[in-house]
């Protein structure tokens, strides 16, 4: 155990906090306390405070007219899936990878080199908060790409990216979508590389980059990182496992796949 | 071929055993998505009907899934012992039900006949049996298994002790280790789901818990939560690898997905047994399953969600692990969408697992995105503890760092110990004792700070 040069932090009865010193550890909510065998008041609300955090994440819809007023001029396509509210997005992923029958004739067949989308994803405010400072940061860096005008989608999943990229005839799709919040980060934002994609893309066929946010990985590393992969991709035609065999060591985070087991519909 | 109930004067019909079990199924998520629910309630009880009327034996002359094309039926009907079964051949389904709750199906008479019973069986009676049903028939089953410990004993409730933690960082694991120990867990296993899944990190994880073990005697097991292959590579260079963990799902496909075959099991399960490091008997496997895996991984072949979970439980009895759960609510809403559904599916996959003969426990968990919160989990752990429940999961606060998702906390599963008056594995009982952890006058685990226990440097 580290020496804690501070005197020891006191618990609601005035004893030393000897828990203090084990929870620079991890943020596990260990030492908590008890009352009889239960948690105490203060526990229980922290993490019901916490839960519902993360639940309005979910259920909050995207805020689209704030995006736009956001954007200032950059133009942009809004889109949305054939789910047609939340709680069919939830129980029907099928229907959040595939754009609605109006969206599909709204969106024109161009010679792009790639198309970034924002889609809303289990996390709306993860996309509300990080999806325009990752496009504009990508602008910066991809000097002579050929970018299609940003896809803003509703009720989306990662693969309706794909559609999206297929009818505007981009080479690539980079999808920026809501993760799954958990109970300590809710705002956290997952970008999805998928290069030549298709309807019915297998998940193995893209490079991921997770937990972009304020307390993880920054908007402009995930920038340099996500940068790096559209070249190597537009160099080997591919993206996907090829990809990631292909990388230095020190270029990808560890998760640079999609997580197949934990999150199998983000 | 086909069935038909009539009911108020409708007539329903059922393509073949599949549809007719689909249709039967209490209602989830997962099968809507599959297409393969009941189109109305009065057709599903129509289906329940037409079930209870299906004579057992259909079920041996049956493939739901082809011999020649699955692996899994394969070793379904290869095992299946038709001595265990001879009392029930010229029983229906409802005939079953009827025994399982009768008296004479004592737990002795319900151990000799789980040889005999298939999966599909199972699935079927559990479709008709209300939730106190497959609590009252469950609670009779015994499936007791050893390794350093005695598991599945009456009148014990063991635990999983889950101290995950997001970079694997040894000293936070051992924090929570530590913070769990306190609290009595881990009887059961104390089991990480690792966050980098690779040898070198098992390695590192594993050899770190055994240190802990030995250090203070601890009468458990201990398990790195990574993929069978590399758990054979571990034991290969010589890890100290207690218990072989694979997640595994109810088709040959759907394993496939888990990148798992039954010969990969075979050969864990030979080399595990082979290091003979279990001190009071040798169940070393520990599987993990849960409803929507096989159609996630479009590897269901028509089949409800609950049935072709049950059949994950017939790849589990061939390899006698000391452990099996269901991770009940981690799959997320499109498979079961509320607190009702998990609810009713972790009493089924508990129900149908100990029919057969599986240790069952069971991980009580919801994601975010899913109706579901802590009270639903407070109903579903008081349910599976009045049903006999081998083991549940706990982690810190119920709050899951690595996975983001929220399971029980040490709180909650030494509440229901009290509640309903269980207590841990009786070896890890005793330690709990020997170590000043638990009040044997009280029948209590003391209130402690870490320094003032022997466990204070756990956490190096």
């Amino acid at each position: 155990m580290t020496k804690n040069p501070l005197p020891p932090a006191k618990n609601k009865d005035g004893a030393p906090d000897v828990w203090q010193d084990l929870r620079s550890l991890t943020r596990a909510r260990i030492g908590l306390g008890r009352s009889g065998n239960a948690q105490r008041t203060t526990d229980v609300l922290t993490f019901q405070a916490a839960h519902a955090q993360a639940r309005d994440a979910v259920h909050t819809p995207l805020d689209v007219q704030a995006m736009l007023e956001e954007l200032n001029g950059i133009s942009c396509l809004c889109v949305r899936s054939r789910a047609a509210d939340r709680s069919t997005y939830l129980r029907r992923p099928d229907l959040g990878r595939r754009l609605a029958p109006e969206s599909q004739a709204f969106l024109q067949k161009g010679e792009w080199d790639v198309v970034f989308v924002a889609a809303d994803g289990l996390s709306s405010i993860a996309t509300q908060k990080g999806a325009i400072p990752l496009f504009r940061a990508m602008l910066a860096r991809l000097k002579g790409w050929r970018i299609a005008p940003l896809v803003i989608a509703t009720q989306g999943r990662v693969a309706l990216g794909d559609e999206i990229a297929s009818a505007l005839g981009a080479r690539m799709v980079v999808m920026m979508i809501g993760e799954r919040p958990g109970l300590s980060v809710a705002d956290s934002m997952g970008v999805y590389l998928t290069y030549a994609p298709y309807v019915g893309c297998p998940d193995s066929a893209r490079n991921c980059l997770s937990n972009i946010h304020q307390h993880g990985l920054p908007t402009s590393v995930a920038a340099d990182k996500l940068a790096w992969l559209m070249q190597e991709a537009m160099h080997l035609k591919l993206t996907g496992v090829g990809l990631k065999d292909a990388a230095p060591d020190s270029s990808l985070p560890e998760h640079s796949l999609p997580s197949i087991e934990k999150d199998p519909h983000a | 071929m086909g069935f038909q109930y009539s009911l108020g004067g409708e007539r329903y019909v059922f393509d073949d055993l599949k549809a007719l079990m689909a249709a039967a199924s209490p209602l989830r998520s997962g099968d809507e998505l599959a297409g393969l629910s009941a189109t109305s309630d009065a057709q599903r009880i129509a289906a329940r009907y037409a079930l209870a009327d299906v004579p057992l034996d259909l079920f041996v002359r049956t493939e739901l899934i082809p011999y020649e094309a699955d692996d899994v039926t394969r070793l379904i009907m290869d095992t299946h012992d038709t001595a265990a079964f001879a009392p029930f051949a010229s029983m229906t389904v409802g005939d079953l039900r009827d025994w399982l709750l009768s008296h004479e199906a004592t737990p002795a008479a319900l151990t000799a006949a789980a040889p005999g019973f298939t999966p599909e069986m199972a699935a079927a009676v559990s479709k008709i049996m209300r939730n106190q049903d497959l609590m009252s028939a469950a609670r009779k089953m015994r499936v007791v298994t050893r390794f350093r410990n005695t598991i599945g004993l009456e009148g014990c409730l063991a635990s999983r002790l889950q101290p995950n933690h997001p970079t694997d960082d040894l000293k936070g694991i051992a924090a929570s280790t530590l913070d769990g120990l306190l609290y009595g867990m881990g009887d059961a296993v104390i089991g990480i789901n690792p966050a980098t899944d690779s040898v070198a990190n098992g390695l590192a994880l594993l050899d770190m818990l055994d240190h802990a073990r030995r250090r203070y005697d601890i009468p458990t097991q201990t398990c790195v939560l990574t993929h069978v292959t590399n758990t054979l590579e571990i034991m290969n260079k010589g890890g100290a690898v207690d218990l072989v963990f694979q997640s595994i799902a109810g088709t040959q496909k759907a394993n496939e997905g888990f990148g798992v075959t039954l010969g990969i099991l075979k050969e864990a399960h030979e080399a595990a047994l082979s290091l003979k490091r279990g001190t009071v008997g040798d169940n070393v496997m520990y599987f993990e399953t849960g409803q929507g895996a096989a159609l996630s991984a479009e590897a269901h072949h028509g089949l409800d969600q609950q049935t072709v979970e049950a059949r994950a439980y017939a790849v589990a009895r061939a390899f006698r692990p000391l452990l099996v759960n269901t991770v009940v609510g981690f799959i997320g809403p499109e498979y079961l969408y509320d607190g009702k559904q998990i609810i009713r599916a972790g009493l089924e996959d508990h129900f149908c697992a100990k029919l057969l003969g599986v240790p069952m426990g069971c991980d009580a968990c919801y994601t975010n995105h899913a109706e579901a919160d802590q009270d639903d989990m407070d109903n579903l752990m008081v349910l599976l503890g009045a049903a006999g429940i081998t083991f549940l999961i706990g982690v810190p606060g119920a709050d899951d760092i690595m996975l983001n998702y929220q399971s029980l906390s040490f709180h909650d599963i030494l509440t229901l110990r009290s509640m309903l008056n269980l207590r841990p594995a009786p070896e890890f009982a005793a330690w709990l004792e020997q170590m000043g952890l638990f009040d044997a006058h009280s029948g209590r685990m003391r209130e402690l700070a870490p320094h003032q226990t022997r466990l204070a440097q756990l956490v190096g």
